[in-house]
Protein backbone atom coordinates (compact mmCIF):
# COMPACT_ATOMS: atom_id res chain seq x y z
CA UNK A 1 0.00 0.00 0.00
CA UNK A 2 1.19 3.53 -0.78
CA UNK A 3 0.32 6.29 1.68
CA UNK A 4 0.68 9.95 0.76
CA UNK A 5 1.53 12.42 3.50
CA UNK A 6 2.34 16.09 3.89
CA UNK A 7 5.40 16.43 6.09
CA UNK A 8 4.76 18.68 9.12
CA UNK A 9 8.34 18.92 10.36
CA UNK A 10 8.98 22.34 8.80
CA UNK A 11 7.09 24.99 6.79
CA UNK A 12 8.28 23.53 3.48
CA UNK A 13 5.56 20.85 3.69
CA UNK A 14 7.17 18.19 1.48
CA UNK A 15 4.80 15.67 -0.15
CA UNK A 16 5.83 12.20 0.95
CA UNK A 17 5.00 8.82 -0.54
CA UNK A 18 5.38 5.93 1.85
CA UNK A 19 5.24 2.34 0.68
CA UNK A 20 3.81 0.14 3.43
CA UNK A 21 3.61 -3.58 3.98
CA UNK A 22 0.96 -3.75 6.69
CA UNK A 23 2.38 -1.42 9.33
CA UNK A 24 5.95 -1.87 8.10
CA UNK A 25 7.57 0.92 6.12
CA UNK A 26 9.19 -0.45 2.96
CA UNK A 27 10.31 2.80 1.32
CA UNK A 28 9.84 6.56 1.50
CA UNK A 29 9.96 9.03 -1.40
CA UNK A 30 9.73 12.82 -1.54
CA UNK A 31 11.53 13.75 1.67
CA UNK A 32 14.30 16.34 1.49
CA UNK A 33 15.87 15.95 4.93
CA UNK A 34 16.57 13.33 7.59
CA UNK A 35 13.83 14.68 9.83
CA UNK A 36 11.33 14.21 7.01
CA UNK A 37 12.32 10.59 6.61
CA UNK A 38 11.95 10.01 10.36
CA UNK A 39 8.55 11.76 10.27
CA UNK A 40 7.30 9.56 7.42
CA UNK A 41 8.28 6.43 9.30
CA UNK A 42 6.82 7.43 12.66
CA UNK A 43 3.65 8.87 11.08
CA UNK A 44 2.80 5.51 9.50
CA UNK A 45 3.67 3.42 12.55
CA UNK A 46 2.83 5.57 15.58
CA UNK A 47 1.93 9.20 14.82
CA UNK A 48 3.24 11.70 17.37
CA UNK A 49 2.41 15.38 17.98
CA UNK A 50 3.75 18.11 20.20
CA UNK A 51 0.83 19.49 22.23
CA UNK A 52 0.70 23.26 22.72
CA UNK A 53 -2.08 24.71 24.85
CA UNK A 54 -2.63 26.85 27.93
CA UNK A 55 -2.79 25.77 31.57
CA UNK A 56 -4.77 27.50 34.33
CA UNK A 57 -2.74 29.65 36.75
CA UNK A 58 -3.44 29.61 40.50
CA UNK A 59 -5.63 32.57 41.27
CA UNK A 60 -6.83 33.02 37.69
CA UNK A 61 -5.62 33.45 34.15
CA UNK A 62 -3.76 31.07 31.86
CA UNK A 63 -0.17 30.50 30.79
CA UNK A 64 0.98 28.86 27.55
CA UNK A 65 2.49 25.37 27.88
CA UNK A 66 3.79 22.61 25.61
CA UNK A 67 4.89 19.01 25.84
CA UNK A 68 8.68 19.04 25.67
CA UNK A 69 8.55 16.05 23.29
CA UNK A 70 5.87 14.77 20.95
CA UNK A 71 3.19 12.55 22.49
CA UNK A 72 1.08 9.90 20.73
CA UNK A 73 -1.51 11.65 18.57
CA UNK A 74 -4.36 9.56 19.97
CA UNK A 75 -3.60 10.86 23.49
CA UNK A 76 -3.93 14.57 22.62
CA UNK A 77 -7.42 14.97 24.11
CA UNK A 78 -6.55 12.99 27.24
CA UNK A 79 -3.46 15.17 27.67
CA UNK A 80 -5.65 18.28 27.27
CA UNK A 81 -7.89 17.04 30.12
CA UNK A 82 -4.81 16.58 32.37
CA UNK A 83 -3.40 20.00 31.54
CA UNK A 84 -6.74 21.68 32.24
CA UNK A 85 -6.78 20.08 35.73
CA UNK A 86 -3.30 21.44 36.56
CA UNK A 87 -2.73 24.69 38.46
CA UNK A 88 0.46 26.56 37.62
CA UNK A 89 2.00 28.62 40.47
CA UNK A 90 1.69 32.36 39.84
CA UNK A 91 5.47 32.81 40.08
CA UNK A 92 6.38 30.06 37.56
CA UNK A 93 9.11 30.92 35.07
CA UNK A 94 9.50 29.87 31.43
CA UNK A 95 10.42 26.19 31.14
CA UNK A 96 9.03 25.12 34.53
CA UNK A 97 7.55 21.62 34.60
CA UNK A 98 3.79 21.70 35.12
CA UNK A 99 3.13 17.95 34.70
CA UNK A 100 5.93 15.41 34.75
CA UNK A 101 5.74 12.45 32.37
CA UNK A 102 2.17 13.17 31.29
CA UNK A 103 0.10 9.96 31.01
CA UNK A 104 3.29 7.92 31.03
CA UNK A 105 4.35 9.27 27.63
CA UNK A 106 7.80 10.33 28.82
CA UNK A 107 7.01 13.95 27.91
CA UNK A 108 6.80 16.75 30.47
CA UNK A 109 4.37 19.64 30.14
CA UNK A 110 6.38 22.85 30.56
CA UNK A 111 5.51 26.54 30.54
CA UNK A 112 6.54 28.54 27.46
CA UNK A 113 6.69 31.94 29.17
CA UNK A 114 7.00 33.46 32.61
CA UNK A 115 3.56 33.68 34.21
CA UNK A 116 4.30 37.24 35.33
CA UNK A 117 5.04 39.50 32.39
CA UNK B 1 9.68 70.43 24.57
CA UNK B 2 10.92 67.40 22.68
CA UNK B 3 13.44 64.84 23.87
CA UNK B 4 16.07 63.65 21.43
CA UNK B 5 17.06 60.10 20.52
CA UNK B 6 19.31 58.54 17.91
CA UNK B 7 16.86 55.78 17.05
CA UNK B 8 13.15 55.43 17.73
CA UNK B 9 11.67 52.01 16.96
CA UNK B 10 7.89 51.90 16.68
CA UNK B 11 6.65 48.49 17.75
CA UNK B 12 8.14 45.97 20.21
CA UNK B 13 7.23 42.77 18.38
CA UNK B 14 9.70 40.45 16.68
CA UNK B 15 10.59 43.07 14.04
CA UNK B 16 11.16 45.91 16.49
CA UNK B 17 13.17 43.80 18.92
CA UNK B 18 15.41 42.28 16.20
CA UNK B 19 16.02 45.72 14.71
CA UNK B 20 16.88 47.15 18.14
CA UNK B 21 19.36 44.38 18.89
CA UNK B 22 20.99 44.75 15.46
CA UNK B 23 21.30 48.54 15.82
CA UNK B 24 22.79 48.07 19.32
CA UNK B 25 25.31 45.56 18.00
CA UNK B 26 26.28 48.05 15.29
CA UNK B 27 27.21 50.59 17.98
CA UNK B 28 24.05 52.60 18.65
CA UNK B 29 23.12 53.08 22.32
CA UNK B 30 20.56 55.87 22.31
CA UNK B 31 17.60 53.72 21.24
CA UNK B 32 14.02 53.69 22.39
CA UNK B 33 11.35 51.13 21.53
CA UNK B 34 7.74 52.31 21.77
CA UNK B 35 5.19 49.50 22.25
CA UNK B 36 1.45 49.92 22.64
CA UNK B 37 0.80 46.62 24.42
CA UNK B 38 1.62 45.85 28.06
CA UNK B 39 4.64 43.72 27.20
CA UNK B 40 7.16 43.16 24.44
CA UNK B 41 6.59 40.30 21.99
CA UNK B 42 3.85 41.50 19.67
CA UNK B 43 1.66 38.90 18.00
CA UNK B 44 4.01 36.08 19.09
CA UNK B 45 2.57 36.36 22.60
CA UNK B 46 -0.67 34.78 21.41
CA UNK B 47 0.90 32.35 18.91
CA UNK B 48 1.39 29.62 21.49
CA UNK B 49 1.79 26.87 18.87
CA UNK B 50 5.22 25.61 17.86
CA UNK B 51 7.12 25.81 14.61
CA UNK B 52 8.93 29.11 15.10
CA UNK B 53 12.70 29.48 14.88
CA UNK B 54 13.63 26.46 12.76
CA UNK B 55 15.80 28.62 10.50
CA UNK B 56 17.12 30.99 13.11
CA UNK B 57 17.71 28.77 16.12
CA UNK B 58 17.63 25.33 14.44
CA UNK B 59 14.98 24.24 16.89
CA UNK B 60 11.25 24.34 17.10
CA UNK B 61 10.00 27.01 19.49
CA UNK B 62 6.55 28.31 20.40
CA UNK B 63 5.76 31.98 19.71
CA UNK B 64 6.24 33.13 23.32
CA UNK B 65 9.59 31.30 23.52
CA UNK B 66 10.83 32.89 20.30
CA UNK B 67 9.79 36.34 21.54
CA UNK B 68 11.44 35.72 24.91
CA UNK B 69 14.83 35.06 23.30
CA UNK B 70 14.73 38.55 21.77
CA UNK B 71 13.22 40.17 24.85
CA UNK B 72 16.13 38.76 26.90
CA UNK B 73 18.60 40.34 24.48
CA UNK B 74 16.81 43.68 24.68
CA UNK B 75 16.90 43.48 28.49
CA UNK B 76 20.50 42.29 28.76
CA UNK B 77 21.67 45.12 26.53
CA UNK B 78 19.54 47.56 28.54
CA UNK B 79 17.86 48.88 25.43
CA UNK B 80 15.16 51.25 26.71
CA UNK B 81 11.53 50.56 25.87
CA UNK B 82 8.24 52.14 26.83
CA UNK B 83 5.17 49.90 27.12
CA UNK B 84 1.49 50.89 26.97
CA UNK B 85 2.63 53.69 24.71
CA UNK B 86 0.73 54.70 21.62
CA UNK B 87 2.49 56.54 18.84
CA UNK B 88 0.11 59.09 17.36
CA UNK B 89 2.14 60.75 14.66
CA UNK B 90 5.46 60.81 12.88
CA UNK B 91 6.62 63.59 10.60
CA UNK B 92 8.87 63.53 7.55
CA UNK B 93 11.54 65.34 9.60
CA UNK B 94 11.44 62.47 12.11
CA UNK B 95 9.53 63.89 15.05
CA UNK B 96 7.59 61.15 16.84
CA UNK B 97 4.54 62.09 18.92
CA UNK B 98 3.38 59.48 21.42
CA UNK B 99 1.47 59.19 24.65
CA UNK B 100 1.02 56.97 27.66
CA UNK B 101 -0.52 57.33 31.10
CA UNK B 102 2.83 58.00 32.84
CA UNK B 103 4.49 60.56 30.58
CA UNK B 104 1.35 62.00 29.04
CA UNK B 105 1.83 63.37 25.57
CA UNK B 106 5.45 63.64 24.47
CA UNK B 107 7.59 64.17 21.40
CA UNK B 108 10.92 62.64 20.40
CA UNK B 109 13.19 64.19 17.78
CA UNK B 110 14.84 61.14 16.22
CA UNK B 111 17.88 60.90 13.98
CA UNK B 112 16.43 57.71 12.59
CA UNK B 113 13.11 55.85 12.86
CA UNK B 114 12.36 52.19 12.29
CA UNK B 115 8.74 51.38 11.49
CA UNK B 116 7.88 47.97 12.96
CA UNK B 117 4.15 48.23 13.61
CA UNK B 118 3.20 44.86 12.15
CA UNK B 119 -0.11 44.15 10.47
CA UNK B 120 -3.83 43.91 11.18
CA UNK B 121 -6.39 41.36 10.18
CA UNK B 122 -8.89 42.14 7.49
CA UNK B 123 -12.14 42.45 9.43
CA UNK B 124 -15.75 41.55 8.75
CA UNK B 125 -16.51 45.07 7.54
CA UNK B 126 -14.30 44.42 4.54
CA UNK B 127 -16.25 41.33 3.49
CA UNK B 128 -19.79 42.52 2.74
CA UNK B 129 -21.56 39.37 3.91
CA UNK B 130 -25.37 39.67 3.99
CA UNK B 131 -27.32 39.30 7.24
CA UNK B 132 -27.48 40.85 10.70
CA UNK B 133 -24.39 41.67 12.72
CA UNK B 134 -24.89 39.38 15.71
CA UNK B 135 -22.36 38.58 18.42
CA UNK B 136 -20.15 35.63 17.58
CA UNK B 137 -18.21 36.94 14.58
CA UNK B 138 -14.50 37.33 15.30
CA UNK B 139 -11.31 37.57 13.34
CA UNK B 140 -9.25 34.44 13.96
CA UNK B 141 -6.56 36.52 15.68
CA UNK B 142 -9.06 38.06 18.09
CA UNK B 143 -10.33 34.60 18.98
CA UNK B 144 -6.71 33.53 19.41
CA UNK B 145 -6.13 36.32 21.91
CA UNK B 146 -9.31 35.43 23.84
CA UNK B 147 -8.34 31.75 24.10
CA UNK B 148 -4.57 31.91 24.52
CA UNK B 149 -4.05 35.07 26.56
CA UNK B 150 -7.34 35.76 28.33
CA UNK B 151 -8.40 32.11 28.73
CA UNK B 152 -11.93 32.55 27.34
CA UNK B 153 -13.61 30.41 24.68
CA UNK B 154 -15.44 32.61 22.21
CA UNK B 155 -17.79 29.84 21.06
CA UNK B 156 -18.66 26.13 20.89
CA UNK B 157 -19.72 25.44 17.32
CA UNK B 158 -17.53 27.14 14.81
CA UNK B 159 -17.30 27.83 11.09
CA UNK B 160 -14.12 29.44 9.79
CA UNK B 161 -14.04 31.56 6.65
CA UNK B 162 -10.62 31.71 5.03
CA UNK B 163 -7.83 29.20 5.25
CA UNK B 164 -4.95 31.47 6.18
CA UNK B 165 -2.55 30.04 8.74
CA UNK B 166 -4.18 31.77 11.72
CA UNK B 167 -7.55 30.27 10.75
CA UNK B 168 -6.04 26.80 10.46
CA UNK B 169 -4.19 27.14 13.75
CA UNK B 170 -7.40 28.30 15.44
CA UNK B 171 -9.36 25.36 13.98
CA UNK B 172 -7.03 23.06 15.91
CA UNK B 173 -6.90 25.23 19.01
CA UNK B 174 -10.70 25.51 19.34
CA UNK B 175 -11.04 21.76 18.72
CA UNK B 176 -8.51 20.89 21.43
CA UNK B 177 -10.41 23.14 23.86
CA UNK B 178 -13.63 21.22 23.18
CA UNK B 179 -15.31 23.24 20.43
CA UNK B 180 -16.69 21.61 17.29
CA UNK B 181 -15.22 23.16 14.15
CA UNK B 182 -17.73 22.25 11.48
CA UNK B 183 -16.06 23.62 8.38
CA UNK B 184 -13.33 25.81 6.96
CA UNK B 185 -14.42 27.61 3.77
CA UNK B 186 -11.90 29.02 1.32
CA UNK B 187 -12.96 31.26 -1.56
CA UNK B 188 -9.96 30.35 -3.67
CA UNK B 189 -9.42 26.89 -5.20
CA UNK B 190 -6.32 26.53 -3.00
CA UNK B 191 -5.53 27.25 0.64
CA UNK B 192 -3.63 30.36 1.65
CA UNK B 193 -2.06 28.47 4.54
CA UNK B 194 1.00 26.25 4.77
CA UNK B 195 0.54 22.64 3.66
CA UNK B 196 1.70 21.38 7.03
CA UNK B 197 -1.04 23.33 8.78
CA UNK B 198 -3.72 21.75 6.57
CA UNK B 199 -2.28 18.42 7.66
CA UNK B 200 -1.79 18.93 11.38
CA UNK B 201 -4.63 21.39 12.09
CA UNK B 202 -7.45 20.10 9.86
CA UNK B 203 -6.70 16.53 8.73
CA UNK B 204 -5.59 15.46 12.21
CA UNK B 205 -9.07 16.33 13.51
CA UNK B 206 -11.15 15.46 10.41
CA UNK B 207 -12.17 19.10 9.92
CA UNK B 208 -13.51 19.55 6.37
CA UNK B 209 -11.87 22.16 4.13
CA UNK B 210 -14.27 23.43 1.44
CA UNK B 211 -12.21 25.02 -1.33
CA UNK B 212 -13.98 27.45 -3.72
CA UNK B 213 -16.63 28.07 -1.05
CA UNK B 214 -17.65 31.17 0.81
CA UNK B 215 -20.10 32.33 3.47
CA UNK B 216 -23.02 34.05 1.75
CA UNK B 217 -25.24 34.75 4.77
CA UNK B 218 -24.91 35.05 8.51
CA UNK B 219 -27.97 34.00 10.54
CA UNK B 220 -29.02 35.12 14.02
CA UNK B 221 -29.92 38.47 15.52
CA UNK B 222 -28.42 38.62 19.01
CA UNK B 223 -25.96 35.76 18.51
CA UNK B 224 -24.89 33.83 15.43
CA UNK B 225 -27.19 30.83 14.95
CA UNK B 226 -25.69 29.59 11.71
CA UNK B 227 -24.21 30.51 8.36
CA UNK B 228 -25.14 29.69 4.78
CA UNK B 229 -22.19 28.70 2.62
CA UNK B 230 -22.08 28.22 -1.14
CA UNK B 231 -19.68 27.04 -3.79
CA UNK B 232 -18.32 29.76 -6.07
CA UNK B 233 -17.70 29.62 -9.83
CA UNK B 234 -14.42 30.50 -11.59
CA UNK B 235 -15.29 34.17 -11.26
CA UNK B 236 -15.80 33.69 -7.52
CA UNK B 237 -19.56 34.29 -7.73
CA UNK B 238 -21.62 32.08 -5.39
CA UNK B 239 -23.67 29.39 -7.17
CA UNK B 240 -27.22 29.62 -5.69
CA UNK B 241 -28.04 25.89 -6.08
CA UNK B 242 -25.11 24.99 -3.85
CA UNK B 243 -26.30 26.99 -0.82
CA UNK B 244 -26.03 24.98 2.37
CA UNK B 245 -26.95 25.95 5.95
CA UNK B 246 -24.56 25.11 8.78
CA UNK B 247 -25.71 25.58 12.37
CA UNK B 248 -23.05 27.29 14.51
CA UNK B 249 -22.65 29.96 17.19
CA UNK B 250 -19.36 31.41 15.99
CA UNK B 251 -17.86 32.56 12.69
CA UNK B 252 -14.11 33.13 12.59
CA UNK B 253 -12.56 35.14 9.78
CA UNK B 254 -9.08 34.39 8.50
CA UNK B 255 -9.21 36.39 5.31
CA UNK B 256 -5.92 38.17 5.08
CA UNK B 257 -3.56 40.54 6.81
CA UNK B 258 -2.94 44.17 6.03
CA UNK B 259 0.25 46.04 6.98
CA UNK B 260 -0.63 48.74 9.50
CA UNK B 261 0.75 51.90 7.92
CA UNK B 262 -1.32 54.78 9.31
CA UNK B 263 1.85 56.31 10.79
CA UNK B 264 3.79 55.79 7.58
CA UNK B 265 1.09 57.78 5.79
CA UNK B 266 1.39 60.54 8.43
CA UNK B 267 4.94 61.13 7.21
CA UNK B 268 3.84 61.06 3.54
CA UNK B 269 6.00 58.02 2.80
CA UNK B 270 5.13 56.34 -0.50
CA UNK B 271 3.46 52.92 -0.15
CA UNK B 272 3.52 50.02 -2.59
CA UNK B 273 -0.05 49.41 -3.78
CA UNK B 274 0.41 45.64 -3.75
CA UNK B 275 2.20 45.05 -0.44
CA UNK B 276 0.43 47.86 1.42
CA UNK B 277 3.83 48.64 2.95
CA UNK B 278 6.42 51.29 2.21
CA UNK B 279 8.52 51.22 -0.94
CA UNK B 280 12.03 50.36 0.27
CA UNK B 281 15.56 49.75 -0.92
CA UNK B 282 17.76 46.81 0.00
CA UNK B 283 18.53 48.38 3.40
CA UNK B 284 14.78 48.61 4.04
CA UNK B 285 15.06 52.38 3.88
CA UNK B 286 11.87 54.16 2.80
CA UNK B 287 11.93 57.11 0.46
CA UNK B 288 12.74 59.33 3.46
CA UNK B 289 16.41 59.00 4.39
CA UNK B 290 16.80 57.60 7.88
CA UNK B 291 13.31 56.11 8.05
CA UNK B 292 13.31 52.33 7.72
CA UNK B 293 10.58 49.67 7.78
CA UNK B 294 10.73 45.96 8.54
CA UNK B 295 8.56 42.96 9.37
CA UNK B 296 4.85 42.68 8.67
CA UNK B 297 4.41 46.45 8.38
CA UNK B 298 6.47 46.22 5.21
CA UNK B 299 4.91 43.07 3.72
CA UNK B 300 3.21 40.12 5.35
CA UNK B 301 5.64 37.29 6.09
CA UNK B 302 4.93 33.56 6.51
CA UNK B 303 7.73 32.95 8.98
CA UNK B 304 8.98 35.04 11.87
CA UNK B 305 12.51 33.84 11.10
CA UNK B 306 12.42 35.98 7.95
CA UNK B 307 11.01 38.91 9.92
CA UNK B 308 14.03 38.75 12.22
CA UNK B 309 16.38 38.55 9.26
CA UNK B 310 14.80 41.53 7.54
CA UNK B 311 14.72 43.55 10.75
CA UNK B 312 18.42 43.00 11.30
CA UNK B 313 19.04 44.51 7.87
CA UNK B 314 16.96 47.55 8.85
CA UNK B 315 18.55 47.85 12.31
CA UNK B 316 22.06 47.67 10.95
CA UNK B 317 21.32 50.15 8.16
CA UNK B 318 19.74 52.59 10.64
CA UNK B 319 22.93 52.37 12.72
CA UNK B 320 25.08 53.10 9.65
CA UNK B 321 22.86 56.07 8.83
CA UNK B 322 23.15 57.45 12.36
CA UNK B 323 26.92 56.97 12.31
CA UNK B 324 27.04 58.90 9.04
CA UNK B 325 28.27 56.06 6.84
CA UNK B 326 26.96 56.71 3.36
CA UNK B 327 25.42 53.80 1.52
CA UNK B 328 25.66 53.45 -2.27
CA UNK B 329 22.75 54.89 -4.27
CA UNK B 330 19.97 52.43 -4.95
CA UNK B 331 19.05 53.30 -8.48
CA UNK B 332 18.04 49.93 -9.93
CA UNK B 333 14.29 49.44 -9.96
CA UNK B 334 12.74 45.99 -9.67
CA UNK B 335 9.59 45.50 -11.73
CA UNK B 336 7.20 42.52 -11.97
CA UNK B 337 5.02 40.88 -14.61
CA UNK B 338 1.86 40.51 -12.51
CA UNK B 339 2.39 36.78 -12.00
CA UNK B 340 5.11 37.89 -9.64
CA UNK B 341 2.92 40.27 -7.65
CA UNK B 342 5.56 42.32 -5.90
CA UNK B 343 9.14 42.37 -4.73
CA UNK B 344 10.69 43.58 -1.49
CA UNK B 345 12.94 45.50 -1.78
CA UNK B 346 11.64 47.47 -4.75
CA UNK B 347 14.96 49.25 -5.36
CA UNK B 348 18.54 48.00 -5.09
CA UNK B 349 22.11 49.10 -5.70
CA UNK B 350 24.67 47.20 -7.76
CA UNK B 351 27.21 47.15 -4.94
CA UNK B 352 26.35 44.04 -2.95
CA UNK B 353 24.47 40.76 -3.05
CA UNK B 354 20.76 41.24 -2.37
CA UNK B 355 18.11 38.69 -1.53
CA UNK B 356 14.81 39.72 -3.08
CA UNK B 357 11.56 38.42 -1.57
CA UNK B 358 8.35 38.13 -3.56
CA UNK B 359 4.97 36.48 -3.85
CA UNK B 360 3.14 35.13 -6.87
CA UNK B 361 -0.48 35.82 -7.91
CA UNK B 362 -1.72 32.24 -8.39
CA UNK B 363 -0.60 28.62 -8.11
CA UNK B 364 1.79 27.87 -11.00
CA UNK B 365 3.32 24.45 -11.70
CA UNK B 366 6.48 23.54 -13.65
CA UNK B 367 7.56 27.10 -14.21
CA UNK B 368 10.72 29.15 -14.03
CA UNK B 369 11.38 32.31 -12.07
CA UNK B 370 13.14 34.57 -14.55
CA UNK B 371 15.07 37.76 -13.79
CA UNK B 372 16.02 39.91 -16.78
CA UNK B 373 18.04 42.99 -17.56
CA UNK B 374 16.27 44.07 -20.74
CA UNK B 375 16.52 40.99 -23.00
CA UNK B 376 19.35 39.56 -20.97
CA UNK B 377 18.39 36.62 -18.71
CA UNK B 378 20.28 36.89 -15.40
CA UNK B 379 18.49 34.15 -13.47
CA UNK B 380 16.31 31.26 -14.63
CA UNK B 381 15.33 29.19 -11.62
CA UNK B 382 13.06 26.20 -12.17
CA UNK B 383 10.29 25.52 -9.67
CA UNK B 384 7.91 22.56 -9.46
CA UNK B 385 5.32 24.73 -7.81
CA UNK B 386 4.91 28.29 -6.58
CA UNK B 387 1.87 29.49 -4.62
CA UNK B 388 0.61 32.81 -3.22
CA UNK B 389 0.77 31.44 0.33
CA UNK B 390 4.50 30.86 0.18
CA UNK B 391 6.96 33.72 -0.06
CA UNK B 392 9.80 33.11 -2.51
CA UNK B 393 13.34 34.42 -2.26
CA UNK B 394 16.01 34.84 -4.91
CA UNK B 395 19.52 36.20 -4.46
CA UNK B 396 20.99 38.62 -6.97
CA UNK B 397 24.75 38.84 -6.73
CA UNK B 398 26.72 42.03 -7.25
CA UNK B 399 28.65 40.12 -9.93
CA UNK B 400 25.47 39.57 -11.96
CA UNK B 401 24.45 43.19 -12.05
CA UNK B 402 27.72 45.10 -12.17
CA UNK B 403 27.42 45.55 -15.96
CA UNK B 404 23.70 46.21 -16.28
CA UNK B 405 22.49 47.67 -19.54
CA UNK B 406 19.41 49.33 -18.09
CA UNK B 407 18.39 50.50 -14.65
CA UNK B 408 15.56 47.99 -14.35
CA UNK B 409 15.43 44.31 -13.43
CA UNK B 410 12.23 42.50 -14.36
CA UNK B 411 10.89 39.52 -12.44
CA UNK B 412 8.54 37.07 -14.14
CA UNK B 413 7.08 33.58 -13.93
CA UNK B 414 7.39 31.72 -17.23
CA UNK B 415 6.56 28.29 -18.56
CA UNK B 416 9.63 26.12 -18.82
CA UNK B 417 10.94 25.71 -22.34
CA UNK B 418 9.42 22.81 -24.25
CA UNK B 419 6.15 22.97 -22.27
Amino acid sequence: MIRELTCIVCPKGCQLKVELDGKKVVSVEGYTCKRGLAYAESECVAPMRTLTTTAPVEGGGVVPVKTNKPVPKELLFECMAEVNKARVPADAKLGEVVIENILGTGADVVTTRNVKI
Amino acid sequence: MAIKADLVIIGGGPAGMSAAVAAYDAGIRDIIILERDKSLGGILRQCIHNGFGLHRFKEELTGPEYAYRYEMQVREKNIPFKLNTMVLDITSDKVVTAMNSEDGLFQIEAKSIILAMGCRERSKGALNIAGYRPAGIFTAGTAQKFVNIDGYMPGREVVILGSGDIGLIMARRMTLEGAKVKAVCELMPYSGGLARNIEQCLNDFNIPLHLSHTVVEVHGKERVTGVTIAKVDERRKPIPETRQFIECDTLLLSVGLLPENELTKCADIALDRITGGAVVDQNRQTEIEGVFACGNVLHVHDLVDYVSEESEIAGKAAAEYILGNKKPATDINLVTDGKVRYTVPQKISAEENVTVYFRVADVYRDVAIVVRDGENVLINKKKQKVAPGEMEAITITAEMIKNLEGKTLSFSIEQKEGK
